[in-house]
């Protein structure tokens, strides 16, 4: 302690000093709080008769936080919170977008729905392995990958969401749950691993990992660093992630296997992760390598489209079928980030906040319908119609969502995106677009037909009493007005969606937000 | 383990050990250590007296079920983030308070917080793994 007459540091140089606005603390509020829940019910995991109603309230205060959160986004523009009050670039930046936090409400609004649906799905023994504190630290991830401005962070998240959904994948510790686990989570390892390699790549070009830096320095360094080689890397990363062609076979034969409300889960959340950190990493970060390899995503979006449609065409199982939808709708989002521009950014965005709660109610669906038939097979199922009208009329609901058929929430992404494709003359992706569309709805009809028009002959189909509770329904309920209400009054969400994807082009709000006094 | 030795000795070595571990974790804030290593030096600790005394033993010693330790540290650490609010600094900001006991300054911090919540959290994942990875060794 020699130097104790040194000077004063300039702590503004390092440090955030003014006092933070409470509004500021929605950014990282969804984390924190799932976070603290998760922990709290793994500290009461004896209670086990307490996890559910302790959930089920923390997820809907998740929705609530989330609400406010966007409403403050819609006010003020991008939000920006430093951890530890250390200036951006070296402090880890919080920074949500109107991107960000549209994905992480439909995130939470989904969880919420599964959440419910667990009620009735998950038994005491599932509740004793750990559910609960799965999906809390699952939805911390989730909310940390859509909120975090921070490349390496985002890394992080996506292990935390990762190591959660292997805790969920296995529940029940069946046979096949394990088969599909191992494609999961070694498919899964493979990406992350490779999202990480891309990512130590990406520093050693830039020299940071705060996302608004990057964005600022790749028009600079485009002649020198090797940005297409990190931009394709990044695509391959998160196209694995989000069950892109070729890199889509780990979906459909592993989302079969969990239960009903986990299969739910990660069919709104988990692809649509990859697939918002895409969105976020080629539109906004590299802009230019994405348009030089439009023409590539653009052919993955629409053999994914053309595989995933052309395999749920081949299923007789509810739930395998779903699978190869969630793989086709990635496509069709593909094929948005393919075609750029505000059209095609924004109908990517709109199509996976539809898909997320339209797939989940799927799902979710699914397993009503199981309930009802005791079976998952078309072989079996029959009859659903006569047995629960109600229930059959949600269904079809769904089935129109799914395949883009007008008024629900499907149609206007898809208008959107066929618009977006046209503009820009790529006839030919508008056209698988909409074959696209058109073989969902056959997929989607056969089954109805199928599994509850048929009459149930004697002896199948599974018991004629059987009952669903209120639990498993309302969600289903729920998410299908949801999607109802998006389709017949579209023009709020259009016009965010639109702003998001003008912010997301043009990111100089969002680096206003992280570095308010300019460049450092 | 069958050895009088190892077995009348492994109390006492686990006992320094978890208080080497303790020392350790609260050195940590300015030298070398922290609540990590200091975490990975008390499960050396239990995993010692559960070879030499089982692993029934180190249950009850310890209480807790390990995973509601480690729980009870990922909620310390995420209080500890969530205490800035009242400070109006942004999430995660070390704050500090000296509150003096006997004559003596403690300076206490968030930062001690957090790092306490990652000691509990290693000690409660670590140990959870094996523990049972010693009860299913089969003896």
């Amino acid at each position: 302690m020699a130097a104790t007459t040194s000077p004063p540091a300039d702590l503004s140089a390092a440090l955030v000093l003014e006092p933070v606005a409470s509004a500021d603390w929605l950014v990282i509020l969804p984390v924190a709080w799932c976070l603290a829940i998760g922990a709290l019910l793994v500290m009461l995991r004896r209670k086990i008769d307490w996890h559910p109603p302790i959930a089920v309230l923390g997820l809907a205060g998740l929705v609530v936080i989330d609400i406010l959160l966007l409403r403050h986004v819609l006010a003020s523009g991008p939000v920006t919170m430093v951890m530890g009050r250390w200036l951006p670039p070296f402090g880890i930046a919080f920074t949500v977008d109107l991107t960000g936090a549209l994905f992480a409400l439909t995130a939470s609004v989904v969880a919420l729905a599964g959440g419910t649906y667990s009620l009735a799905d998950i038994n005491d023994s599932g509740r004793r392995y750990g559910f609960y504190p799965f999906l809390m630290l699952l939805m911390a991830g989730v909310s940390g990958a859509f909120l975090t401005g921070d490349i390496f962070n985002l890394y992080v998240w996506f292990e935390v969401l990762l190591i959660s959904s292997f805790g969920l994948i296995v529940l029940g510790s069946e046979r096949e749950q394990i088969d599909g686990a191992v494609k999961y989570g070694f498919l899964n390892l493979v990406a992350t691993t490779l999202f990480l390699i891309t990512t130590g790549y990406l520093y050693a070009s830039f020299g940071t990992l705060n996302m608004a830096d990057i964005a600022r320095k790749a028009e600079g360094l485009s002649g020198t660093a090797p940005l297409m080689t990190l931009t394709a890397l990044f695509v391959l990363a998160f196209g694995m992630k989000a069950a892109a062609f070729p890199v889509n076979f780990w979906l459909p034969a592993s989302y079969h296997t969990p239960r009903v409300v986990v299969s739910a889960l990660f069919a709104g959340l988990l692809t649509k992760v990859g697939i918002y950190a895409l969105i976020r990493v080629t539109v906004m970060l590299l802009p230019v390598e994405r348009e030089e390899l439009s023409f590539v995503i653009a052919l993955a979006g629409a053999l994914t489209m053309l595989v995933g449609v052309l395999g749920a065409l081949a299923q007789s199982d509810f739930r395998r079928m779903l699978g190869y939808l969630v793989v086709s709708g990635i496509g069709s989002i593909l094929a948005g980030v393919a075609v750029g521009g505000p059209g095609g950014i924004g109908g990517a965005i709109f199509y996976a906040l539809h898909s997320m709660l339209v797939m989940t109610a799927l799902y979710l669906a699914s397993g009503v319908a199981a309930r009802l038939g005791d079976s998952f097979s078309l072989s079996s199922l029959a009859g659903l119609y006569r047995r629960h009208a109600g229930f059959a009329a949600l269904s079809l609901m769904l089935a129109f969502a799914v395949s883009g058929l007008p008024p629900f929430s499907g149609f206007w992404p898809k208008v959107m995106l066929v618009k977006a494709a046209l503009d820009i003359g790529a006839w030919w992706l508008a056209a698988v677009l909409l074959l696209t569309g058109f073989l969902t709805t056959i997929v989607t009809g056969r089954f109805f037909l199928l599994a509850y028009w048929r009459d149930v002959a004697s002896g199948e189909g599974g018991p004629a009493s059987a009952t669903v509770s209120v639990a498993a329904l309302l969600p289903v309920a729920a998410l299908t007005v949801l999607a109802l209400a998006i389709g017949l009054y579209p023009e709020p969400l259009l016009s965010v969606v639109q702003n998001a994807a003008a912010g997301l082009a043009e990111p100089s709000a969002y680096l206003n937000s992280v570095f308010p006094g300019g460049a450092p | 383990m069958k050895s009088v030795i190892f077995r009348a000795v492994a109390p006492f070595l686990t006992s320094l050990m978890v208080l080497f571990s303790i020392f350790v974790l609260l050195r940590g804030h300015n030298e070398p250590g922290g609540g990590f290593i200091g975490g990975l030096i008390a499960v050396s600790a239990l995993a010692i007296y559960g070879i030499a005394c089982g692993v029934e033993m180190v249950r009850r010693a310890i209480y807790f079920h390990p995973m509601a330790i480690a729980g009870a540290g990922l909620f310390a650490a995420t209080v500890a983030g969530l205490i800035s609010i009242a400070a109006r600094v942004p999430f995660m900001t070390g704050l500090w308070i000296y509150p003096s006991v006997l004559g003596l300054e403690v300076p206490l911090s968030t930062v001690t917080l957090f790092d306490c919540g990652v000691y509990l959290v290693v000690v409660g994942a670590i140990s959870s793994i094996a523990l049972s990875l010693e009860e299913r060794g089969g003896e």
